[in-house]
């Protein structure tokens, strides 16, 4: 059975139509979308790093959509709007769209089914709802905003303005809704359906202004159905067996020489690469991210090696990297 | 020959042409408004024009800043943060949407939760905000915030926000133990500096809150988009303790709870002198309610408490040992009286930065006046060291000077933002006492002029079989006598005994304090001030506290807020003891005699009388029996003098377990 078509069928919810009534109050749009909306606690807590940020259901089944990010660097605790506390798994994750989908075991959860087609333009009015600054705690509902799409537009008219993988579309929002934690909040439209995602902070490097933005909803729609029906887990498939030694790849045979590996879970990024290497020939420099090997997330350096050995030293190797802004695909022949 | 550039710009000009021409035509056809959307808009504009003219736009005397504020009643109370009214001290200058500027004196503090009353002078007809319902209130409601953002209301119009309410019963923790606020508002309305202490309104244009609080972090002090509103139920709370002039303090249960992981909030440590281990509250019991309110985590005791005052009496169910206890409790203060004050004076904003000159000797007046001018720079103060004298003044400032219509309105005193506003209250409750029953029957036989007057109040008890009782109050002597047996107060230290062992000769003191403050009047009591409103038994509507203290004991008197009839006494012996409760029941009038004494210690009853007669006599008059035991020994002696007595005993025992 295909899960997504299961979702797509699925009723979304009685938005009781609600039409930007203009001085109505937003009782039901707000209360409906905030039952959706989910707390997610990390990694960080240092140096401006929140350690938290928001994150949206789309599925019954507890999948998450979030913004990809440190706090994901260990396997983060949810909150969900009735005060549940749930310990989550990340199933998958996309870097280009700085998107990830973590897992929770509940089920019969409240969720938002995302549209093929955009949902909202300039001008529509939406709310924001996210867990910014951490003021919603414990089983507070979250954070809700309201203002308009201000425009529908490319992020990278100029490259390098602001730092993100992120090509596609976005949705500049009037509203001052990208803050600290706000990063995986839902942006609703007026009919109560998902517009988008919250990204995380941007701000513009030449002039400081920080901007107001979110991935659109039929942007990450594709990934995050691919993911939860298992097409495009991120999981380390435990059942692969490993290689010998010997019949399998290393970081040292394919030219990676990583920085030193001095934390439990040390990022995989690249120190050198060998010359007359399958690294050298794939183009791969000092500073590289590696994030996936084969589509496996790697979380650590140690995770890294341990992929490689589970891949006959004679097939080739897909990573995913992130160097810079920029996420590459990249295949290192043997 | 036509420039290109010409050519380009006049193909331009008809392009604009075209468009005009296109909006011409669309003028012929008027565009349809949904008539329900233009009423929206309409009633919008109807309710910002509602709700401006009761913004108040603070300004600092002297330049040092300023803020917001909200005016609640025509005779110009005012609302505003503790944190705007702090660098003035006492007096300061409100503009409003009427253009006028008047001046305001402070009337009362509270530095937990960033509250201050003001008083604007001048007038008796002030436009006053209509105060809402915040526990009505929901996240996705629409509001407005009008304030004085970035002081920009020089020309004192106030600048109206809009937008929703984020989250409401938000909890923004203290800095230190002030500025805590708990059950707040949470709104993306624009809320800049300057806007502190401001309204916000909700879509009618009723108070829901006072502003004062924003989330800024990395983007500097101006909006992101997150700003907090104490609640104005906080606010009504408040509002009492505010008026008598005093520093305030929050209130505590003296007691630590935590949120069990399958829900609920239970003790995880308590204090033994509290009211809530009096009444039972004990390790692991798990608090159901508290002041009319469920609560289900850690959290929601925290904002319930945040918004209670120091001393009020509350309703609170808990469930122990699968037993359901619905009881009453009294909270203790956040700090000690002295503690606050000192917090107080170390978190009041610094004041502005001066000009450190190396040479800095005797000051000329050009010094003085580059001082002031510094001065009006708000919200550049970093952390210069702080000075303050008691009426917020600092030393070395060249003094504000005060307008005499101030003046008259201020008084100082410790542990008060404004004695003048106490001693007001003390008036209106002297003279609330002194018009109603037994003053009234004050002269009730013609008697020598320096003869000493007491009381003689007869009646029965409520139980079956009833028996007769005698109260006799002089001013060295009292005694109860209820069938056979008879209670005597000697001597004043006797007093605080009968309190303290909880026995039915407790509403002696209660009545003596009573005569005497009808006597004496609150200067000459003892130390008396006015201490605020409160739920009397935790029900509203909130009563006016009197307090006086006379030697050991102190006593209160709870008066209905309309009437300002007595409806309870109650006297201190000890703060970690239950005090005797003294309630008088009448039929409405103040000024009919009460027609039962209801003597309570904790939540028990132990004593009621029906008033037969409560007769104003000559002391001579009175009739001490010769064979009246004195009131302790009757107690220390464990006699089963009457059923109240023994009742008491097993009282104690209960609450001593």
């Amino acid at each position: 059975m295909n899960r997504l078509a299961a979702i797509a069928l699925a009723v979304l919810f009685a938005a009781g139509g609600a039409g930007l009534r203009a001085e109505a109050p937003l009782g039901a749009w707000v209360r409906d979308a905030q039952k959706r909306v989910v707390k997610i606690y990390g990694a960080g807590g240092l140096k401006g790093l929140e350690a938290y940020q928001s994150g949206f259901l789309v599925s019954p089944e507890g999948h998450i959509a979030t913004a990809w990010s440190y706090v994901l660097d260990v396997e983060p605790v949810v909150l969900l709007d009735d005060g549940r506390r749930f310990e989550s798994k990340i199933v998958g994750f996309e870097p280009s769209l700085e998107l990830a989908v973590l897992k929770i075991e509940a089920t019969d959860t409240p969720f938002f089914a995302l549209k093929e087609e955009p949902t909202v333009d300039w001008g529509d009015p939406v709310i924001a709802v996210s867990n910014l600054f951490n003021i919603a705690t414990g089983n507070e509902p979250a954070s809700v905003m309201q203002g308009t799409v201000a425009s529908v537009t490319d992020l990278n008219a100029r490259r390098g303005t602001f730092k993100t993988p992120y090509r596609g579309k976005v949705l500049i929002l009037d509203l001052i809704a990208n803050n600290p934690g706000a990063a995986g909040g839902a942006v609703i439209d007026s009919d109560g359906q998902l517009a988008g995602m919250l990204g995380k902070e941007l701000r513009d490097s030449t002039t400081g202004v920080w901007l107001n933005y979110a991935v659109p909803a039929n942007a990450l729609r594709t990934t995050i159905g691919d993911i939860i029906a298992g097409r495009k887990t991120t999981v380390i498939d435990a059942a692969t067996a490993m290689l010998p030694r010997k019949d399998s790849h290393n970081p040292t045979a394919l030219g990676l020489v990583m920085v030193p590996d001095v934390l439990e879970t040390t990022p995989a990024y690249i120190d050198t690469v060998s010359t007359e290497s399958p690294a050298a020939r794939a183009s791969l420099r000092a500073d590289d991210l590696i994030l996936l090997v084969n589509g496996q997330r790697v979380d650590s350096q140690r995770t890294l090696r341990s992929l490689l050995r589970t891949i006959d030293r004679r097939d080739d190797v897909e990573l995913t990297v992130q160097r810079d802004t920029q996420i590459l695909p990249v295949t290192l022949q043997p | 020959m036509i420039h290109p550039t010409k050519l380009a710009l006049s193909s331009l000009l008809s392009l604009g042409l075209a468009i005009l021409s296109g909006n011409l035509s669309l003028a012929a056809d008027p565009i349809k408004l949904d008539p329900s959307l233009e009423q929206v808009e309409k009633s919008r504009v109807e309710s910002v024009a509602r709700a401006v003219p009761s913004a108040v736009s603070v300004f600092v005397p002297g330049g040092g800043g300023g803020g917001s504020g909200v005016m609640i009643s025509p005779d110009g109370y005012a609302l505003t943060n503790f944190h705007v009214t702090s660098p003035a001290g006492s007096f300061m200058r409100c503009g409003m949407s009427d253009g006028n500027v008047y001046d305001a004196v402070i009337v009362g503090i509270d530095p937990v939760g960033d509250l201050a009353m003001i008083r604007l002078l001048g007038r008796s007809d002030f436009p006053a905000a209509e105060l809402g319902d915040s526990r009505a209130a929901e996240a996705g409601d629409w509001c407005m915030v009008i304030g004085n953002p970035f002081l920009l209301a020089t020309n004192l119009k106030p600048t109206v926000t809009y937008g929703i309410l984020s989250g409401v019963g938000r909890y923004q923790y203290p800095s230190g133990t002030l500025l805590e606020y708990g059950d707040c508002l949470q709104t993306d309305a624009s809320v800049n500096p300057g806007n502190s202490g401001g309204p916000i309104y909700d879509a009618e244009g009723k108070l829901l809150g006072i502003v004062g609080r924003c989330s800024f972090e990395k983007r500097g002090r101006v909006n992101v988009g997150v700003g907090y509103a104490i609640s104005i139920n906080q606010a009504k709370n408040f509002l009492g303790y505010l008026r008598s002039g005093r520093i305030v303090d929050h209130a505590t249960l003296g007691a630590t709870v935590s949120t069990e992981p399958e829900g609920g909030v239970v003790v995880s440590n308590i204090l033994e002198s509290s009211d809530a281990y009096r009444r039972g509250l004990r390790y692991g019991a798990e608090i159901l309610e508290i002041d009319g309110r469920v609560v289900q985590t850690a959290n929601d005791l925290q904002n319930v408490m945040a918004t209670l005052p120091n001393g009020w009496r509350v309703k609170m169910s808990y469930r122990s040992e699968g037993k359901t206890v619905e009881t009453l409790v009294r909270t203790m203060g956040v700090h000690l009286e002295d503690e606050l004050l000192k917090k107080m004076a170390g978190a009041l904003p610094p004041p502005p930065p001066r000009p450190q000159k190396p040479d800095e000797g005797d000051k000329d007046a050009d010094e003085k006046d580059k001082d002031l001018k510094q001065d009006s720079e708000p919200e550049k103060a970093e952390n210069p060291p702080r000075q303050r004298g008691p009426g917020g003044q600092r030393p070395g400032k060249p003094a504000v000077k005060i307008p005499q219509q101030v003046k008259d309105q201020l008084a100082e005193r410790k542990g008060f933002a404004n004695y003048h506003f106490n001693l007001a209250e003390q008036n209106d409750f002297i003279d609330a006492l002194r018009s109603q029953y037994p003053a009234g029957a004050q002269p009730a036989k013609t008697s020598a002029n320096d003869e000493k007057l007491a009381w003689l109040i007869t009646g029965e008890t409520d139980r079956t079989p009833a028996q007769p009782v005698r109260i006799q109050v002089a001013a060295d002597k009292m005694s109860l006598q209820i069938g056979q047996e008879t209670l005597e107060i000697g001597k004043r230290s006797e007093m605080y005994d009968v309190v303290t062992d909880g026995t039915v000769a407790g509403l002696l003191p209660a009545l003596d304090a009573w005569r005497r403050m009808l006597d004496a009047g609150p200067q000459k009591f003892g130390e008396s001030y006015y201490m605020g409103t409160m739920p009397l038994g935790g029900e509203r509507p909130l009563r006016d506290v009197m307090v006086g203290i006379a030697g050991e004991l102190e006593v209160r008197w709870l008066s209905h807020p309309k009437t300002g009839a007595v409806e309870a006494i109650e006297v201190f012996a000890d703060r970690d003891e239950d005090p005797a409760e003294l309630w008088l029941l009448r039929d409405g009038d103040p000024k009919v005699m009460p027609n039962t004494l209801d003597l309570r210690y904790g939540i028990d009853s132990i004593l009621k009388i029906k008033v037969k007669s409560w007769e104003v006599v000559p002391a001579s008059g009175l009739d001490w029996s010769p064979k009246s035991k004195n009131a302790n020994n009757a107690v220390d002696g464990n006699s089963t003098l009457i059923d109240g007595t023994s009742q008491t005993t097993s009282k104690r025992d209960e609450v001593k377990a």
